[in-house]
């Protein structure tokens, strides 16, 4: 076995062992940085970009695209002016149908503040979600891995809500976690989604979700019929009079324009409905219904542009559907371009600060190394072998730094993994590369090798002669 | 085996002129015979090593080691030529401090482009007396345990010329015998040839062939004469 210009540059590192360990570790820690960042970003990007899918389009109320899919899907800003019933009646049996899978409602605009005294609201409230338990049974929320779709499951002990329990609740994992109630309790949701509104009647917790590490982990989910039995929630006599009127004469003028489904794509108002109590109560009347969007996922694949061309292109239309996946892609676009490029940047200059801590590190110890190298030349080593071994070393310290800053990295991702989970539902998978990681290590390599290059020619100008005789 | 021929060295000064080291005529060594070389210190013993051993380029002549003229040679022939045909044993051991005994001995075979022989190295070790030192560091070793890894260190490669720049110099005189003896014993049983360079007396007399520097090297002896008409200048001017 040989010493291979490997060996000998190992040794010559742990001869000058605290000044490696210290430039391989600066430059771990940097690395491990760069790790942490660019895991988080992309799990966050890939999170953001999976909340959107499942479903086709988002049918809600005029106004900005932006601004629908940001409150319907990520429960951020205002929602916008909701729209009548008879929109979503249309895609669940009306003439929209026909192209329509199932269609889940959403009413929002109520939010749920876990802290238990009233005088002091904290800043930590969740959106309310009123919908159908379709959302839960027909709705997929991302693939996994290998691209299987993942359906909504419900923790140990817990189940979907029912259509004819009106006071039914579902709760996401993360204000499961946060506000600390679980299957049995009950909760009052608050009207408005500032905090200040009055509390609602008592609804009891029948499921807690499993992580999704989607914004629905942070958001409360009670039945759309109970919502609508809420203080504030159904429209005056006289508003739902003169809506009946108009959806009237629109019929009239719509009929026959298209052929409804077989069956309903969607849940309706059931016959009977229960109280807290299991004692019958009466829905409310369809006319005094809003519902602030719909989510619909479309049959065919024609089925968005068919159902885009009928509601965005129709003037009289009070509604917007939308297809989330393009404004999200828009919207990552706009925001992750430069971020990316912040990222790219910062990864440049990690990589040269590392680069040139090790440049520093062998270059400071070429002096006290002088002797060593002519040693080495006296024994026979060519200047192009001694040169070797010094950039062996300058590779070695930046694979060892680079390695050990992965490694690292995504050790403390593992650490911060449940926590994160638990506060914010993102899932972290602490053993994923992304491959700008990757980039990082063959980068450094040849950084460390190019900046080795000085301190290597150092080397190669030794004077043998003279080194020996204790000159430099 | 080794013949210098006309070999001449010189430095260059500040102010441009050039300091002449080395103007040896003739210098033959055969294989396996131990030559010594006496002068004192600063007269050029060193030089006139490294020289032969190729780390410096001559100005002029020849240094012919069997077949080959090691001063024609260029700078990275000269390196392989020195690493498989000679040995070298330095006056400070010159061991890398991060190295083990036996890696500082491998490392003598590192550069020699062929296959690294560990039995050999352990074998060499094992006869120098520091077999059961092989993983020890030269901080962990004596001067003595030093001075006799570099000397396993020089013979690894099977050189055919060993050269010895006051090998017992930094040794403690209760030390210095084993290594002389060392040297000789090991020079003899592997045929090589030594040319040792010292000047203590009490090394050079063991040796049957001892040349003193002045006789081999002209500048040496130019300068022996120039002092001692000096000294002679200054006697009758003191004592007239």
């Amino acid at each position: 076995m040989a010493l291979s210009f490997w060996r000998i540059a190992w040794n010559n590192l742990k001869q000058r062992g605290l000044a490696s360990a210290l430039t391989a570790l600066s430059m771990a820690l940097g690395v491990a940085a760069m790790c942490c960042v660019i895991v988080v970003y992309a799990v966050a990007v890939r999170q953001f970009s999976q909340d959107a899918q499942g479903y086709h389009l988002i049918v809600g109320g005029k106004g900005g695209a932006l601004q629908l899919v940001l409150s319907t899907v990520y429960h951020l800003g205002q929602p916008l002016y909701p729209i009548p019933y008879s929109e979503y009646r249309r895609l669940v049996d009306g003439d929209l149908s026909g192209v329509v899978e199932v269609a889940v409602p959403y009413c929002l605009g109520d939010s749920f503040d876990p802290t238990t005294d009233p005088e002091n609201p904290s800043d930590r409230r969740y959106r309310v979600v009123a919908t159908t338990p379709d959302l839960f049974d027909k709705i997929e929320y991302g693939t996994d891995e290998r691209g299987v779709p993942i359906r909504y499951t419900f923790r140990a002990g817990g189940r979907n809500f029912r259509t004819d329990h009106a006071y039914e609740a579902v709760l996401g994992s993360v204000v499961a976690a946060q506000s600390g109630l679980k299957v049995g309790d009950t909760f009052s949701p608050t009207h408005g989604i500032s905090g200040e509104g009055e509390k609602h009647e008592e609804f009891t917790i029948v499921g807690v979700l499993e992580t999704t590490g989607t914004a629905n982990d942070r958001a409360v989910f009670i039945n759309l019929e109970g919502f609508y039995l809420l203080e504030k929630h159904a429209l005056s006599d006289a508003m739902a009079a003169e809506r009946e009127a108009r959806i009237a004469a629109t019929e009239a003028l719509e009929k026959n324009r298209a052929t409804p489904a077989a069956t309903p794509r969607g849940l309706l108002p059931p016959e009977v409905l229960y109280d807290q109590n299991d004692q019958p109560i009466e829905p409310l009347a369809e006319a005094k219904r809003e519902v602030t969007s719909v989510l619909v996922l479309c049959s065919s694949d024609l089925g968005p542009l068919i159902l885009n061309t009928k509601i965005n292109k129709d003037p009289n239309q009070s509604s917007q559907a939308v297809a989330p996946a393009g404004v999200v892609t828009s919207l990552l676009e706009k925001i992750v371009g430069p971020i990316q490029l912040v990222l790219l940047v910062l990864t440049i200059l990690i990589v040269l600060v590392a680069a040139i801590g090790i440049l520093v590190s062998i270059y400071n110890s070429m002096s006290e190394r002088k002797h060593d190298i002519a040693v080495m030349r006296a024994l026979g080593a060519s200047r192009v072998s001694v040169m070797l071994i010094i950039l062996t070393e300058a590779v070695l310290i930046s694979l060892i730094g680079a390695l050990g800053g992965l490694v690292l990295g995504h050790l403390f991702i593992a650490a911060a993994a449940p926590y994160l989970e638990a506060e914010a539902g993102v899932r972290l998978a602490f053993w994923r590369l992304d491959p700008l990681e990757l980039m990082i290590v063959p980068a450094l390599v040849a950084l460390a090798g190019l900046v080795g290059l000085l301190p290597a020619f150092s080397a190669y100008r030794t004077d043998v002669a003279r080194s020996l005789s204790g000159g430099q | 085996m080794l013949l210098v021929e006309n070999l001449r060295k010189s430095y260059r000064v500040p102010g441009g002129g050039r300091l002449p080291i080395l103007d040896v005529p003739r210098l033959a060594v055969d294989r396996a015979e131990q030559l010594v070389i006496r002068g004192q210190s600063g007269c050029g013993k060193t030089t006139l090593l490294n020289t032969i051993a190729g780390m410096t380029t001559a100005d002029e002549g020849q240094i012919r080691i069997g077949d080959v003229d090691i001063a024609r040679l260029p700078e990275a022939a000269r390196d392989r030529f020195r690493a498989r045909h000679i040995g070298y044993v330095f006056q400070t051991f010159n061991l890398l401090p991060g190295f083990t005994a036996i890696e500082n001995v491998m490392l003598g075979m590192t550069f020699t482009g062929s296959r690294c022989d560990r039995v050999r190295a352990e074998d060499l070790l094992e006869r120098v007396g520091l077999g059961h030192r092989l993983r020890h560091k030269p901080s962990a070793l004596s001067v003595g345990e030093q001075q006799r890894v570099a000397v396993a260190r020089a013979l690894v490669n099977k050189p055919v010329l060993l050269l010895a720049d006051e090998p017992t110099a930094n040794i403690d005189p209760g030390h210095q015998q084993q290594i002389i003896d060392l040297l000789r014993s090991v020079c003899e049983t592997e045929r090589v040839a030594m040319l040792l360079v010292t000047h203590s007396p009490e090394v050079s007399s063991q040796f049957d062939r001892v040349e003193q520097l002045e006789a081999v090297n002209r500048v040496a002896s130019k300068a022996l004469h120039e002092a001692a008409n000096e000294s002679s200048r200054t006697a009758q001017e003191q004592w007239p």
